[in-house]
């Protein structure tokens, strides 16, 4: 038995060490390396062209890296590995792909018998019914809308129960139902334990969606929890606002607890950089009453997942200008 | 290398039920066969019976060995292309299939119906050869060695032209530049068998069975050669 095999599920769903793919003197993507533990939903975020889909290509054995290893679904990516690699893993790639002259159920007869699945009538059944389409199943794919379409594809990627499920741009040019469809498809697979690699370019999906995400820009800029990013990234903040501007902010604010500076955000709005939001909320307030200030409000400031993108992919950018 | 024959009969059946459902490669497969079988028919139609003695030393129905060259390319041309352009060529290279498999069940969907109607074509018009042309022309034309030939160089000579048009089809990015350029390399097996059937290539036993060894190794080599042309990597990454 190959040593892959016997390592099965032992270590990591994915794991990936300085991959680097380029298409001659282009470079898709340079030096990446990650590991995906099974049962996670890992995002990979980037702007257009930062190498997500040939991420997934390469990890998928459609396209051989440059350099780099990697062990998908446990095994080596390696060519003579492309067969078994494939059979343990599914692609839905960003456009459906779908033959428009068969039906549904005839789109998953084909697949089924590419995978070679056992008892494909009842994999068929249980696929549509995951995505709720099981009503469609007689209809021709070319009548089908891009959301119903899409939901096609998923079926067929869930067709052989895979290890790895990787989701390119899922949500890529549907509208907001749509969108919502695939979102609660994707958090349905979630909570069945299902291994999701998804690319995205939309942060709000990868905030709601994944367990952790890593921002790729050809090199990948980072990699963690989203709150962890934050964190990392952004110094934590108390936004203050009184009714009226206080007359000495420096004498109010300094020497408090956790509190490790401040400046005008506004009139009467004075933005607190913080060690400890929890440490320096109960002192800020206590000596702004003390001072004989009105309080409006006081609150944490929370910096989104696409402030962390931004943040990168511009600096990056910037760099790169540099 | 173990093929699976369940991943050849997916594709050849997705194939066949494709074809089944678009129009224009029904209305393309049948053209051609029309066109090569209606002029033949209305130059026999004309012929007396003074004619036979000199129709006797020649070949003239091997004339229809033409249909098997060049109908397989309507389809085996798109095999590659096609899929690249609709977007399910990456699905389904996606899937545990081997290049050989994908390209072998392409290959038998454009055999199959390609064979049929070439037969049905042949039998056809020698049906009304029988029926309609003077009894003299028609035992001067239809003799058991040529049937033999036909019924034999039919699936060569398709299975040759399939490999030609997918080989053209895994390097091209444009459907309809593929299907022209598979036309075109089709022709010189028509300009083969039209020198045989016209007599300026002897239709020997000697040279018959040449011709079909060479034929045979042809088609064992074409599907290695296309399959080691079909470049995964490229299709899916280039749009070139």
């Amino acid at each position: 038995m190959p040593e892959y095999l016997a390592a099965e599920r032992a270590g990591p769903a994915l794991s990936v060490t300085a991959l680097t793919k380029r298409f001659g003197e282009r470079t898709a993507f340079e030096d990446i390396s990650f590991e995906v533990g099974y049962g996670e939903v890992f995002g990979f975020l980037g702007p257009n062209g930062a190498g997500k889909t040939t991420t997934v290509r390469t990890l998928g054995t459609l396209i051989a890296p440059t350099s780099g290893s990697a062990r998908v679904a446990g095994i080596p990516l390696v060519p003579e590995n492309g067969v078994e690699i494939r059979r343990r893993i599914a692609i839905m790639p960003e456009a459906p792909g779908l033959y428009l002259h068969l039906s549904v159920t005839e789109n998953l007869e084909c697949f089924a018998d590419l995978y070679e699945t056992p008892d494909a009538r009842d994999r068929i059944e249980r696929s549509l019914h995951a995505v709720n389409l099981t009503r469609r199943a007689r209809d021709v794919c070319g009548g089908l809308s891009k959301g119903l379409r899409q939901r096609v594809a998923l079926a067929r990627a869930l067709l052989s129960d895979p290890e790895v499920l990787f989701l390119d741009e899922p949500t890529t040019g549907l509208d907001p139902a749509a969108t919502r469809d695939v979102h609660e498809l994707i958090d349905g697979l979630r909570r069945r334990g299902v291994t999701i690699f998804l690319t995205t370019h939309r942060l709000e999906e990868a905030e709601r969606l994944c367990h952790r995400v890593a921002i790729l820009n050809t090199r990948l800029r980072t990699i963690g929890r989203p709150d962890e990013l934050r964190d990392r990234l952004f110094t934590k903040s108390l936004e203050v606002r009184t009714l009226a501007p206080l007359s000495e902010p420096d004498r109010v604010f300094a020497g408090l607890p956790a509190v490790e500076g401040w400046h005008n955000d506004g009139l009467a709005t004075y933005l607190l950089a913080v060690s400890d939001p929890l440490i320096a909320a109960p002192a800020v307030i206590r000596a702004l009453v003390a001072a004989g200030a009105d309080v409006v409000s006081i609150s944490e400031s929370r910096h989104s997942l696409e402030d962390v993108y931004l943040e990168l992919v511009d600096h990056g950018a910037e760099a790169k200008r540099r | 290398m173990r093929l699976s024959r369940r991943r050849v009969r997916a594709i050849f059946g997705k194939e066949l039920r494709e074809y089944r459902r678009t129009g224009s490669i029904i209305v393309a497969m049948l053209v051609i066969p029309l066109v090569f079988a209606i002029n033949p028919l209305v130059a026999v139609f004309g012929l007396s019976a003074s004619d036979a003695s000199s129709l006797s030393h020649s070949h003239a129905l091997l004339y229809l060995l033409g249909i098997p060259a060049l109908v397989p390319t309507v389809v085996a041309a798109y095999a590659v292309v096609g899929e690249r352009r609709q977007g399910t060529l990456e699905p389904v290279l996606s899937t545990p299939i081997r290049s050989e498999e994908f390209l072998l069940g392409k290959g038998l969907a454009a055999f199959v119906p390609s064979l049929a109607v070439s037969y049905v074509v042949y039998a056809f018009v020698l049906v009304l050869i029988e029926l309609f042309a003077n009894p003299g022309v028609a035992s001067a034309l239809v003799k058991p060695p040529e049937l033999l030939a036909q019924v034999l160089f039919t699936p060569l000579l398709a299975g040759w032209s399939i490999w030609i048009a997918m080989a053209i089809s895994t390097r091209t990015s444009d459907p309809r530049t593929t299907q022209q350029l598979a036309l075109l390399a089709g022709l010189p097996s028509v300009v083969v068998t039209t020198l045989v059937a016209y007599g300026v290539i002897p239709a020997t036993l000697a040279v018959a069975l040449v011709s079909a060894a060479v034929l045979l190794i042809l088609n064992r080599l074409g599907w290695r050669v296309v399959s080691a042309l079909f470049d995964r990597e490229r299709l899916v990454a280039s749009t070139k």
